[in-house]
């Protein structure tokens, strides 16, 4: 026990391994960068990233499947939430270097590539620590490593007028947003006396009965509000066009996929802990019942319901595929919020099998826009006409990502929307049901825009695309999975269910 | 091999599909051909199966049932969803006929010009999607091959179609996916209320009186509005298919812009799933409310048939008077179900089959027409007799099978139709009759504009059918007069399904 390092030496520092193999990447990144040629091929760093991401996707598949551990006074949790939302954020990001691959190696594009592949791995650090922490000072810090890298790589095309646009866009909404949910932060801290998620569950209630519930439900707004910002869902959604639109498209397809699903890791991991436990009587059924499932659902369906429908309404209107992936995005989100306000012990299991689905079909779609544009020199969704002839494959994966966004059959995405949606009726949010699909039907005109075009339309030229290999990559890797999954989704259910058990977020960790 | 029956004949289009993808695709020929070839082999299992069938049991056959996907609640529970597959008598024929007319439109396939291949890969891959729905003995199953069945039509509408195709097909996208939506949200509340997804243990759980679901007072009681909810809206969802005016317009923007062998399956088969659904989930699950509702549902069917028919009577445009025509005659399946007899019931799917064969035939012979002389305007036309001896005689066999001519599958089954309904609602039906009037009227008023009078200068040498033109065209017309004169083939393997169903509507059966 008295160690010369004292009480930090007892943890077990091995559940961080992620966390500290992503690290040491990106620092060994950075010096890499420092003591390389001006002029050398900074691609190499790409591979290093990957090889890093790939090292740390081991650590956290070794460290799932085990009872929960917490270090450093439960600032810190390991449990089967927040493995399974870090092995979303690694594929997300692996795929992503991979697209960045051929991407950056343009001089014109971004200039200074190295610390573009740096600021990715921290960016991701910070995301991991979002969904292992179980204090608000941490959840915090992670957010805004994340939100900070994420503000530099938006910009990163510093000769590109619309990036540095959309880059000052995204700091200026990205700072009210932390400001706003600083400030919900700290009524709770006010009140409870405690930043710890646990400590404040157990306080809570006490407070919410002693005459501060009106207190609670301001922090609870200002808390979701701030927080839409980064699952870009309403009312906080009106930087993502913009900033999907200026932003490089591997960045984008970061924000669409990791940062989003880091958004959605704090927001259920923080409501769900602090707000559990309070409970109210209801007056129609005569019992009791907690709040989070009653009221504060409530309001959360109502920003479900409000990004359903204004983010397909208004991909409508796009001709620009990066902005209409922005609002297909911010339709994305309110789907993804469905789990949460139905609140069912299906939660985790939905959530992450969504984002799954999500990751592999948005990941695919970008890599495939960004080979289009860049080849049609222009983001129009008329760049893709007559792909079909030039790449029928990549057309025919870009197919099913589109099928499986819009939650047609035999994708993944479909099954991710089922299962959902499944949830939502059990429960008879038969509205919130009603508008997940209406506005999904809505979604097909869109997404069959740019299949429309890829098939139906005469492109400028009949020559062969040609893509770069890493790109053929993730794009293989994700139609096959989306493909996959979307027949047998069987094994992807069962496995979320075993290894992410949900009822360990309510767990306290075995301590020293 | 007798348990995997029906899979293997719902997959078997595939082969085509597999094959299709080693073909290079500058080969038309051997796409064509393989696409052709590939609709034989279902073809072939189908009439196995309506040989194999046995008429005198009235629940499913062939059943076969696999788990597919198991989805967890807790750590205990588990909702399964089952792969399951069977046939009656009410979804036997349909098999059939999916069968028939997808191998006689694969021939009529033979006229694209352009990406062989991709076409036929995606209407062997619709001819699955058909069979899989009726096949199907699974909500769950049915939803995924009915989706099966819209998205490929959406690119044969695209690519393939006139003028206007791409609005065509997004019409044709939007108003499917809304129906398939709302049938969607029935079935997962089906699902949510049941535990289970197999159609005729949900059925059984809906209508036998030892079920929790029917006894009052008990938990799991499902009250009759709920029930009179989820019919609506399966009603709803099934409109847009079927369609029922004012659901319809997609079609009439499909059957003007699609090529003939896309619009063969749609008129031929696929808004066939509208009824059959519409007599499979609405009157299997919810037999009270068929029986309760049965007026509306044959007030509906008298506006399908009148509203159509006197549009069809205005219209120039062969295909959009064909299109109106279709309007019409899916109303007297609607007054066939709504008759709630056995009779009735027998009358609707004697008329979905006889539409199903009459309709691919018309519109194949409407095409050839639009085809040789660039026109399908009835002012335009005329005379084509001298020139087109052979479609023109077809033509005229096909409007006459059209407007109920005895001997033709048309006649009996209006004849049947409007027997069960005039055994129960004879006010109704004595409205509806008025559009056998006005289909007569508008489909001589096309057949004599377009093949007799004057023939126009530049029609008088047009080629008449050719050989492979002409086995389509054969096939279906002995279909048509096969059933007219021998009612039998069709009637006999749906009788003991019609009793089971037509009981439970409400004894009406005779």
């Amino acid at each position: 026990m008295n160690s010369k390092w004292g009480v930090l030496a007892e943890y077990d520092w091995s559940v961080m391994s992620p966390e500290f193999t992503i690290l040491g990447v990106a620092t060994l990144l950075s010096l890499i960068d420092l003591l390389m040629g001006k002029k050398a091929d900074r691609r190499i760093l790409a591979w290093i990233g990957l090889a890093g991401v790939i090292l740390a996707g081991y650590f956290v598949i070794r460290n799932t499947g085990h009872n929960v551990v917490s270090i450093m006074n439960d600032m810190y949790r390991l449990d089967g939430f927040a493995n399974a939302f870090k092995l979303i954020f690694l594929g997300g990001v692996a795929c992503v270097l991979l697209i960045s691959i051929s991407y950056i190696d343009e001089a014109r594009n971004v200039p200074y590539s190295g610390e573009y592949y740096y600021l990715l791995l921290s960016a991701l650090l910070g995301a991991m620590i979002m969904a292992s922490s179980a204090d608000l000072i941490t959840l915090f810090v992670g957010l805004e490593l994340l939100s900070l890298s994420s503000y530099i790589l938006v910009g990163t095309r510093k000769h590109h007028i619309q990036s540095n646009e959309s880059a000052f866009k995204y700091v200026v909404s990205g700072g009210i947003a932390a400001a706003i949910i600083l400030y919900g932060m700290s009524f709770i801290y006010g009140i409870t006396g405690s930043t710890n998620l646990y400590t404040i569950a157990e306080r809570l209630p006490n407070a919410f009965y002693g005459g501060f519930d009106l207190l609670i439900y301001l922090a609870f707004f200002l808390m979701i509000v701030g927080l839409a910002f980064k699952i870009s869902a309403v009312p906080f959604h009106m930087w993502a066009p913009d900033v999907y639109q200026g932003a490089p498209t591997p960045i984008t397809a970061f924000l669409s996929v990791v940062s989003k699903a880091a958004g959605f890791a704090i927001i259920l991991r923080m409501f769900i802990v602090i707000f559990i436990n309070i409970v109210e009587v209801d007056a129609k059924l005569g019992m009791q019942q907690p709040i989070i499932a009653g009221k504060l659902a409530l309001y959360i369906s109502i920003i479900a319901a409000a990004s359903m429908i204004i983010g397909n309404t208004l991909a409508l209107r796009q001709v620009n595929v990066k902005r209409m992936m922005a609002y297909s995005g911010i339709a994305q989100a309110g789907y993804l919020l469905v789990p949460l306000a139905s609140l069912t012990g299906l939660l985790l299991d939905q959530t992450v099998f969504y984002l799954i689905a999500y990751l592999l079909a948005n990941m695919g779609a970008f890599a495939v826009i960004m080979i289009v544009n860049r080849d049609q020199q222009t983001e129009d969704v008329k760049g893709f006409a007559g792909l079909y002839h030039r790449a029928p494959w990549l057309s025919i994966s870009m197919t099913f990502f589109l099928l499986s966004l819009a939650g047609i059959p035999l994708s993944a995405g479909f099954f991710g929307k089922f299962y959902i949606f499944m949830s939502a009726v059990g429960l008879m949010k038969y509205w919130l049901a009603g508008i997940m699909m209406a506005t999904s039907v809505i979604s097909y005109y869109y997404y069959f825009g740019i299949v429309r075009q890829m098939y139906m339309r005469p492109g400028s030229t009949e020559s062969p695309l040609r893509v770069p290999a890493p790109i053929a990559v993730v794009v293989l890797l994700t139609f096959i999975g989306t493909v996959v999954i979307g027949v047998m989704p069987d094994p992807v259910i069962q496995y979320i269910h075993t290894n992410f058990p949900f009822q360990q977020i309510f767990e306290s960790g075995s301590k020293l | 091999m007798a348990n995997y029956f029906l899979t293997i004949l719902t997959f078997s289009p595939l082969l085509g599909v597999l094959l299709l993808a080693f073909v290079p695709k500058n080969l038309p020929g051997t796409s064509k051909a393989i696409g052709i070839l590939a609709t034989l082999v279902p073809l072939v299992l189908a009439l196995m199966l309506y040989t194999g069938f046995d008429s005198t049991a009235p629940g499913l056959q062939l059943v076969q049932q696999m788990n597919w996907i198991n989805i967890p609640l807790s750590n205990t529970q588990s909702l399964p969803i089952r792969f399951e597959m069977g046939v009656d008598g009410l979804s036997m024929p349909l098999v059939l006929l999916t069968a028939i007319i997808s191998t006689m439109a694969a021939v009529v396939g033979l006229t694209i010009d352009k990406r062989w291949k991709t076409f036929y890969v995606l209407f062997l891959i619709v001819e699955m999607g058909m069979l899989g729905v009726f096949t199907a003995a699974n909500l769950f199953q049915l939803f995924i091959f009915f989706e099966f069945t819209i998205i490929p039509m959406f690119f044969m509408l695209g690519i393939w179609g006139y003028v206007d195709r791409e609005k065509a097909a997004f019409k044709f996208l939007l108003y499917n996916g809304v129906g398939s939506a709302i049938m969607l949200i029935v079935f997962v509340i089906l699902f949510v209320l049941t535990g289970t997804l197999n159609i005729a243990k949900i059925a059984e759980l809906f209508t036998s009186p030892m079920s929790p679901f029917n006894v009052p007072d008990v938990p799991g009681y499902i009250p009759n509005s709920v029930r009179l909810g989820l019919f609506l809206a399966l009603l709803l969802a099934f409109a847009i298919k079927i369609p029922i005016v004012p659901f319809h317009t997609w079609m009439l923007k499909t059957y003007q812009e699609g090529h003939p062998a896309v619009i063969m399956i749609s008129s031929g088969v696929l808004i066939k799933i509208g009824g059959y659904a519409l007599i499979r989930l609405n009157a299997g699950f919810f037999p009270q409310w068929m029986n309760e509702l049965a007026t509306l549902i044959a007030v509906l069917g008298v506006i399908n048939i009148l509203y159509g028919a006197v549009l069809a009577l205005v219209q120039n445009e062969l295909k959009q008077m064909l299109a109106y025509s279709s309007v019409s005659h899916m109303g007297v399946v609607l007054l066939g179900i709504a008759a709630v007899n056995a009779q009735g019931l027998q009358g609707a799917i004697f008329q979905m089959i006889s539409h199903g064969l009459i309709a691919a035939l018309m519109f194949y012979l409407v095409s050839l027409v639009h085809e040789r002389a660039g026109t399908s305007d009835i002012r335009k036309l005329g005379g084509l007799a001298k020139s087109m001896p052979i479609i023109s005689g077809i033509f005229l066999t096909a409007m006459m099978a059209s407007a109920g001519l005895p001997g033709m599958s048309g006649f009996i089954s209006e004849f049947l139709a409007f027997v069960g309904l005039f055994g129960s609602k004879p006010a109704i039906a004595a409205v509806g009759a008025i559009g056998i009037i006005l289909t007569a009227v508008y489909l001589l008023r096309a057949t004599l504009a377009t093949t007799f009078g004057p023939t126009h200068a530049e029609h008088e040498s047009l080629a008449d059918a050719q050989a492979i033109e002409v086995v389509p065209m054969v096939v279906l017309l002995s279909l048509i007069i096969l059933i007219g004169v021998y009612p039998a083939v069709l009637s006999e393997p749906l009788q003991a399904t019609l009793q089971t169903i037509a009981s439970g509507i409400g004894g009406f059966s005779r």
